[in-house]
């Protein structure tokens, strides 16, 4: 029976993983956004899904607007803060781990960035010297993979431009940590975009106006309004699609699992044929060898959920890995997360499949006439 | 006047197979009373295992009479019989049909369990030290020797105090030494016990050691001594 134990294991691990990405993936998600800062993302119009991979990872190749929009609408009064911003990427073939080349993320920003993320603190170093500076504040990750500290000169090799590392910031679990950030003005000067942005960050005195704001910008020509919920709705839509193939994925798994319980248990059934007939011949009824088979099953296959809860625990760290290699966005902090509720769900499916995949078998062995079950194969 | 545990009337048995029917056991008469020890002979497909089926209630007959311990079982439902099989009747067969996963102590409280009565290990125990199987109580069957595996499926048959006691070809598959052990002890349990017992066997040997021995051909019974 032990390969059915593998396979009930590998489909009660692929369900309690499923679990564990959705809640992580959606705690990991708001998390993210909330530490975003902004109500509302500005950007030029566009595909929404690069907007919203803009307002969460950054990204290049974007599309770009005039600083004439933020001028306008910084005097806003139901603004609180606002901040606008220009990503740009660039590929360094010579950086990332093991100098196999990544692409550097830049992002050009002014004081106002600081003001909607009160959360990042400087861990050495402090602001740009000047607004138009040849100088860069680091993430935290992305001076950890550069090992980059105060002082040191980074090169931007699309540009020639040398920036010099005057600040780094501390860990805040977002995407922030990967970013390099330089002066606005020095963005739209070495990317050669003068007077462009990509985006423009909002937060609002009063949430509840959001609507309405919304609603007014849409007479600035040429741009697109990207709140929090369309971000969240965005991304978990643009993950839907992966999650419903991976949920097509472990109905199939419960389902090879029930057909192959059901056939090892039917075998067993039949090998035992004499067995059951001695049984009967006992004194035992259709009902006490129909429930000896079935708990047998739902022992068998609740063995099987332990295992693949295991498998899901121990290997959650491998599932987020190989998650993190496919999807477009993955938000910062574990992407799978096991729940102990996840478990007891878990738990009662193996339970629920036992249920399903003995009633057959055990119907046939209590159906068993006892003459002919230990007369059988004399 | 002795308790009449079996009284067959005209016992048939008929086998419906495709296109063909094949009468087993054919009008049957015989009466089994409490302390007898009956073996019954004959060749092969002789009908003998068809009639221990028959009144060990395993199957149902086709025609005529069968009544045990007063309860009229012809016409019975499985359910009727497997009420009946709990309470009065245990089965020795001639491969042992031990659970090969339980232990013997384990293997000889089964019927309790079925029987929805205590496990009564102490009963056990004492049943199988009774057979010689004292030294042997936490072995399972693929340790026990052929005569050992028999001696734990007469003490599995013996815990419910049966009224009623089949036994199979139980010297079938044993060796001479094994075959004495076991008929020793059919003759102790039936003498000390006036347990009641009926014996299908090849086995002459076994079959004198009976108070009445029955000639079966071609399922009717051609001699009583």
């Amino acid at each position: 029976m032990c390969p059915r134990i593998h396979g009930v294991a590998i489909a009660v691990g692929v369900l309690v993983s499923l679990f564990g990405f959705d809640e992580g993936y959606r705690q990991g998600l708001d998390n993210d956004i909330d530490k975003l800062g902004y109500h509302l993302l500005v950007t030029a119009k566009g595909c929404p899904y690069e907007a919203a991979t803009l307002m969460l990872k950054g990204g290049g190749g974007l599309r770009y607007m005039d600083d004439a929009v933020y001028k306008r609408i910084v005097r806003d009064p139901r603004i609180d803060k606002i901040t606008p911003q220009l990503v740009s990427s660039v590929y360094n073939q010579e950086g990332g781990p093991q100098g196999r080349g990544a692409f550097a993320l830049y992002m050009g920003i002014e004081k106002s960035y600081l003001e909607l993320k009160p959360w990042s603190k400087f861990k050495s170093g402090g602001w740009f010297l000047s607004p138009d500076a040849d100088e860069a504040i680091m993430g935290y990750e992305a001076a950890e993979v550069e090992q980059r500290s105060i002082g040191d000169k980074i090169f931007i090799p699309t540009t020639n431009k040398v920036l010099t590392v005057v600040g780094i910031f501390e860990r805040t679990g977002t995407q922030d940590d990967g970013i390099i950030f330089v002066p606005l003005a020095t963005a739209q000067r070495i990317f050669n975009l003068p007077g462009k942005l990509t985006d423009i960050g909002i937060k609002l005195k009063n949430i509840q106006t959001i609507a309405e704001f919304e609603e007014d910008l849409y007479n600035e020509p040429g741009i697109q309004v990207v709140s929090l919920a369309q971000v969240r709705g965005t991304i978990i839509n643009l993950v839907a699609s992966a999650r419903a193939m991976a949920n097509s994925i472990a109905l199939i798994a419960i389902f090879i699992a029930i057909i192959g319980v059901t056939n090892t248990i039917l075998m067993s059934v039949f090998e035992r044929t004499r067995e059951i007939g001695v049984m009967k011949a006992l004194g035992a009824s259709n009902l006490d060898v129909f429930k000896i088979i079935w708990i047998e099953t739902i022992l068998l296959c609740a063995l099987g959920g332990i295992f693949g809860i295991g498998l899901a625990v121990l290997g959650s760290g491998a599932v987020e890995h190989i998650i993190r290699q496919t999807l477009p966005y993955a938000p910062a902090g574990r992407l799978v997360i096991i729940k102990s509720s996840f478990l007891m769900v878990a738990l009662c499916s193996t339970v629920i499949l036992g249920l399903v995949a003995g009633t057959y078998p055990a119907l046939r062995a209590s159906l068993m006439k006892p003459v002919e079950a230990i007369r059988a194969g004399e | 006047m002795k308790e009449c545990i079996i009284k067959a009337e005209k016992l048939t048995k008929v086998y419906k197979l495709p296109g063909e029917q094949i009468s087993a056991v054919r009008e049957v008469d015989l009466e089994i009373f409490a302390g007898d020890f009956i073996s019954v002979m004959g060749p092969s497909g002789s009908g003998k295992t068809t009639l221990l089926d028959s009144i060990g209630c395993l199957t149902t007959i086709s025609a005529g009479k069968l009544t045990v311990l007063g309860n009229d079982v012809s016409h019975a439902t499985e359910s009727k019989l497997v009420s009946i099989r709990r309470k009065f009747i245990s089965f020795v067969f001639q491969d042992f049909l031990l659970i090969p996963s339980l232990t013997t102590v384990e293997n000889v409280l089964l019927p309790l369990y079925f029987a929805r009565l205590s496990q009564d290990n102490q009963k056990a125990i004492a049943i199988l030290k009774k057979v010689g199987l004292g030294h042997r109580l936490n072995h399972i069957p693929a340790q026990l020797s052929g005569g050992e595996k028999q001696r734990v499926a007469i003490a599995r048959a013996l815990i419910i105090s049966p009224k009623l006691l089949l036994a199979d070809e139980p010297t079938g598959n044993l060796d001479t030494k094994s075959s004495q052990e076991i008929i020793d002890i059919f003759k102790q349990l039936n003498k000390e016990q006036d347990l009641t017992i009926f014996v299908v066997t090849h086995n002459s040997k076994l079959g004198s050691q009976a108070s009445k021995i029955i000639y079966l051909q071609d399922g009717r019974i051609v001699q009583k001594l």
